[in-house]
C-alpha cells in the first residue's frame, strides 16, 4: 500500500499523482532499475569465457540472454511500481499477516506441525527418501533451536556453532571407536563435552560483543575443524571415521539378519531397512522436542529471562545483581550441549564423519535459519528450517539455479521482514493477556 | 527543633548507611573525583549536586561498581551486619550487597514488559529458588511459590509507581515519565538498603516531579536510604535531609539544604565566581 492509499478520501484526492505522472514515475523508476540490472548482467551474463578450439580462453557474447534479463527487470519493476506505488514494499517488523496467523493461530499451528511430525512415518506415500529428508530437516530444526538460545535469547552472535556439532559427532565416534561405548551412553557424554567446549569458548569472549564476538566464534569453529583435519593419528584426519556403530533400540540392534537378538526378530517383524530410518526419525524428533521443551521452560524462568535481559541491556543486568559471566556461560553451554546432541545423532545416522561435514557454511546455514525465523522465536525457527532445508531439496530439479532461487528468497524475506518471519516477542509472563511485543522494541543483542 | 538550630550545631549523628572516604578517581591524567569524603545517613535522603562535569556521575559509578576507584574507601553499613567495602566487590555483587541504582539515560529492558522488568530485578532470589535452573526445568522445586511471591512484590511496586495498568506493556513503549518510575520500581524490587538515583527528575514536568518527590519520600518512609543526583533544585531542597555539593571533582559543601543553599562557595560554583568573592 502506498502512503497515498492509506489516507482518507480527501487525502487521496490531494496526494494521489495523476495517472500520467504516475506512469511517468513508474517508467523512470523502472529505467533506473534496468540500468542497475544492466550494469550487473552485462559482465555476469553477457560475457562468458569458454575454452576455445586451441585450448586457450575464448570470449563468447550472450547479449540475447542479458537483454532478456534486463527486459524482465524492467517489466517487473514497472508492474510493481504501477501496482503498489513507489514506496510500496516497505520493511516491517510489525506483526504481518502471516506472523499474526502464525502466532495468533500458533496454538493451532504448533500442535499441527507436531502432529504431522509425529505421524509422518505412517502417512501413506511417505517413503525412505521423505523420511531421510524429515530427519535432515529435524536435525537443522534442533540445531536452529540450540543456536536460538545463544543468538536469539542471549543475543550473542555465534558464527562457530558448527564447532559444537563437530565436538558432539566426534565425541560419539571416538568414544565408540576407542572404548566401544554404546550410543545411549555416548549421547549425554557428547552433550557434556560440547557444553564443556562451549564454556571454554565462552570464557575468552565474555567481554567481546557484536562483530568482535562473531569473528572470535568464527575462528573457534575453524580451529576445531583444522584440529580435526590435522590430528590424523587420533581423529583419522581428512579421511574421517568410518564404521561408527548404529544406535540400538534399547539394546536391540537393527539388523537385516533378523535373528533372535535383533529388533525385527524380537518383535517378530520382517527385517527391513525402514525400521532403522523410522527409529532415527523418532530419535531426532525426540531430541528436537527436548531442545524445544527445555528452551520454552527456561524462557519462563529466571535464567531465560536473564538471557533476554542480557540481550536487552547488559549494564542494567549488572546493576540488578545478575552475574553476567555465569549467565552468558550458561547460554553458551546449553546451546553447545544441544549442538553436541545433534552432532552425536549425526554421527550415528551417517556412520561416517569427516571434517568436511563441519565447514563454516554449516554455521552460516544454521544462523540463517535462526535469523530468517526470527530471533528468539521457536515456531519461526522451525518454519525457517523446514523452508530452507526442505525447500533446498524440493528445488533439486532446478540444479544450479536453486542457489539463485534460494538467495533471492532470502533477500526478499530480509527486505520485507528484517526481523525474520516472526519478528515479534511474546512476553514470558503477564498479569492479564499476553500481548506480542513489536520487534522494533526488542533488542537484537550486540 | 527548628532547622536553624540544626545548622548551627555540628552535623547530627545519624548512623551512616554509606560512608565514602578519600575517594579519588583518575582517568589517565584527568582526575574526575579528588579525595571526596562524605556519609549518607541511614533512613535519609542525601542529594549529590553540582554543576555539569563536577564528577557526580563518576562518584556514582564508583559507588555502584561501574568504575573501580583509584583510591579511597566506600563502606556500606547495613543494619545488623558487618560493614562491606564496596570498592572491593565485583559489579554484580554490589547490587547483591544492597545498593540499587537507576541511570541518567534510562536503561530499561525495552522489549520486555514492565512486569518482566520487575521480575528480572528479583533474579537473585528467584534463581536461588530454582536450584540453579535445573530443578525448575523439571518442575521439582519450590520455584512456583517463589515466583508468586515475586509477582506480588512486583505488583506492589507497580501500584506504588502508578503503573499497574501498564504492567503488560513493553517498557520501551511507556511514556517517558512512566519509564523513569518503572526504573525506580525495578531498582526497589532488588530490596536495596541504599537506592542510588541518577537524575530521576530529568525531563519530568512539574506535576511528575511532584509525584516523584512523593514517591521518594514514601520509599524513605519504608526504610530505604536514598542517594540522588539531581539538577532540579526544587525537588532537592524539598525532600533532601542532607546535600553534598561537588565542583570540579572536589567536595565544596556538605550540610542540610538550607545551609547549603546559603553557602557562598556553592553559589559561586553554580553562578560563576564573582571577582570580589574569590577566596584568598
Amino acid at each position: 500500500m502506498s502512503a497515498s492509499d492509506r489516507g482518507g478520501p480527501q487525502a487521496r484526492d490531494v496526494n494521489r499523482p495523476r495517472p500520467s505522472s504516475r506512469l511517468q514515475l513508474a517508467l523512470k523508476d523502472a529505467l533506473v532499475a534496468t540500468a542497475v540490472a544492466a550494469a550487473l548482467f552485462v559482465p555476469l551474463v553477457a560475457l562468458r569465457t569458454d575454452i576455445g578450439a586451441g585450448g586457450g580462453l575464448a570470449l563468447r557474447f550472450r547479449w540475447k540472454e542479458a537483454a532478456i534479463l534486463c527486459g524482465l527487470v524492467f517489466l517487473g519493476r514497472l508492474a510493481l511500481v504501477l501496482w503498489t506505488g513507489r514506496r510500496g514494499l516497505r520493511p516491517s517488523t510489525a506483526p504481518g499477516p502471516w506472523t499474526d496467523r502464525l502466532q495468533q493461530a500458533g496454538r493451532l499451528a504448533a500442535p499441527a506441525f507436531l502432529a504431522v511430525a509425529l505421524v509422518l512415518p505412517a502417512i501413506p506415500g511417505i517413503d525412505r527418501y521423505e523420511l531421510d529428508l524429515g530427519i535432515l530437516v529435524l536435525t537443522y530444526v534442533m540445531l536452529g533451536w540450540g543456536l536460538n538460545i545463544v543468538v536469539g535469547l542471549a543475543g550473542l552472535l555465534d558464527l562457530g556453532y558448527v564447532a559444537f556439532y563437530a565436538v558432539g559427532a566426534y565425541s560419539y565416534a571416538l568414544l565408540a571407536q576407542y572404548f566401544g561405548l554404546s550410543f545411549w551412553i555416548c549421547l549425554p557424554l557428547a552433550g557434556i563435552f560440547a557444553a564443556f567446549w562451549g564454556i571454554l569458548l565462552g570464557f575468552p569472549v565474555l567481554r567481546l560483543r557484536g562483530d568482535y564476538l562473531a569473528i572470535v566464534t568464527l575462528a573457534f569453529g575453524e580451529i576445531i575443524r583444522v584440529v580435526l583435519i590435522n590430528w590424523a593419528s587420533f581423529t583419522g584426519g581428512p579421511n574421517g571415521i568410518t564404521g561408527i556403530p548404529r544406535p540400538s533400540f534399547f539394546g536391540l540392534p537393527f539388523s537385516m539378519a533378523g535373528g533372535e537378538g535383533t529388533f525385527a526378530g524380537f518383535f517378530g517383524l520382517e527385517p527391513s531397512v525402514s525400521h532403522r530410518v523410522i527409529f532415527l526419525y523418532y530419535l531426532i524428533l525426540g531430541l528436537a522436542l527436548l531442545t524445544n521443551w527445555v528452551t520454552i521452560r527456561l524462557r519462563r524462568q529466571p535464567l531465560g529471562r536473564a538471557w533476554e535481559a542480557l540481550r536487552e541491556d547488559e549494564i542494567a543486568c549488572r546493576a540488578l545483581g545478575i552475574n553476567v559471566t555465569t549467565t552468558k556461560l550458561s547460554a553458551f553451554a546449553l546451546g553447545a550441549m544441544f549442538g553436541g546432541f545433534a552432532g552425536a545423532f549425526f554421527a550415528t545416522r551417517q556412520a561416517f564423519i569427516s571434517p568436511e561435514s563441519f565447514t563454516f557454511i554449516e554455521s552460516a546455514i544454521i544462523l540463517a535459519i535462526v535469523v530468517l525465523g526470527g530471533l528468539g522465536s521457536q515456531i519461526g525457527v522451525a518454519v525457517a528450517a523446514l523452508v530452507l532445508i526442505g525447500g533446498f531439496e524440493v528445488f533439486r530439479g532446478l540444479e544450479e539455479w536453486r542457489m539463485l532461487v534460494f538467495g533471492g528468497a532470502m533477500v526478499v524475506i530480509m527486505v520485507l521482514r528484517p526481523r525474520g518471519l516472526v519478528g515479534t516477542r511474546t512476553p514470558s509472563i503477564a498479569l492479564g493477556k499476553k500481548r506480542t511485543i513489536s520487534g522494533d522494541l526488542v533488542g537484537e543483542g550486540r | 527543633m527548628s532547622d536553624r538550630g540544626r545548622i548551627l550545631h555540628p552535623p547530627r549523628r545519624v548512623m551512616p548507611i554509606l560512608e565514602v572516604a578519600g575517594l579519588t578517581m583518575r582517568f589517565g591524567g584527568l582526575t574526575a573525583v579528588s579525595a571526596v569524603g562524605f556519609a549518607a545517613g541511614r533512613g535519609e535522603i542525601t542529594a549529590l549536586i553540582g554543576p555539569n562535569g563536577a564528577g557526580k556521575t563518576t562518584l556514582f559509578n564508583c559507588i555502584t561498581g561501574f568504575y573501580r576507584p583509584s583510591e579511597g574507601v566506600i563502606r556500606l553499613h547495613k543494619p545488623d551486619t558487618e560493614p562491606v567495602e564496596l570498592q572491593r566487590l565485583a559489579g554484580h555483587r554490589i547490587a547483591r550487597a544492597g545498593v540499587a541504582r537507576t541511570f541518567q539515560n534510562i536503561r530499561l529492558f525495552a522489549g520486555m514488559t514492565a512486569l518482566e522488568n520487575l521480575l528480572i530485578a528479583q533474579h537473585v532470589t528467584l534463581m536461588a529458588a530454582t536450584g540453579w535452573g535445573i530443578g525448575a526445568v523439571l518442575g521439582l522445586s519450590r520455584y512456583p511459590a517463589a515466583e508468586r511471591a515475586a509477582v506480588e512484590r512486583a505488583k506492589r511496586w507497580l501500584m506504588a509507581t502508578n503503573l499497574m495498568d501498564r504492567a503488560d506493556d513493553p517498557a520501551g513503549a511507556l511514556p517517558y515519565g512512566a519509564q523513569r518510575r518503572l526504573e525506580i520500581a525495578r531498582a526497589m524490587c532488588t530490596e536495596p538498603a541504599l537506592l542510588c538515583l541518577d537524575e530521576p527528575a530529568a525531563g519530568l514536568n512539574p506535576r511528575e516531579s511532584d509525584e516523584l518527590a512523593r514517591l521518594l519520600l514514601d520509599i524513605r518512609a519504608q526504610g530505604t536510604s536514598i542517594l540522588l543526583i539531581e539538577h532540579d533544585m526544587g525537588v532537592v531542597m524539598r525532600i533532601s535531609d542532607r546535600v553534598v555539593v561537588l565542583d570540579h571533582g572536589v567536595l565544596i559543601a556538605d550540610g542540610v539544604p538550607a545551609a547549603v543553599r546559603a553557602d557562598k562557595k556553592v553559589i559561586a560554583a553554580y553562578l560563576g565566581e564573582d571577582e570580589d568573592s574569590v577566596p584568598a
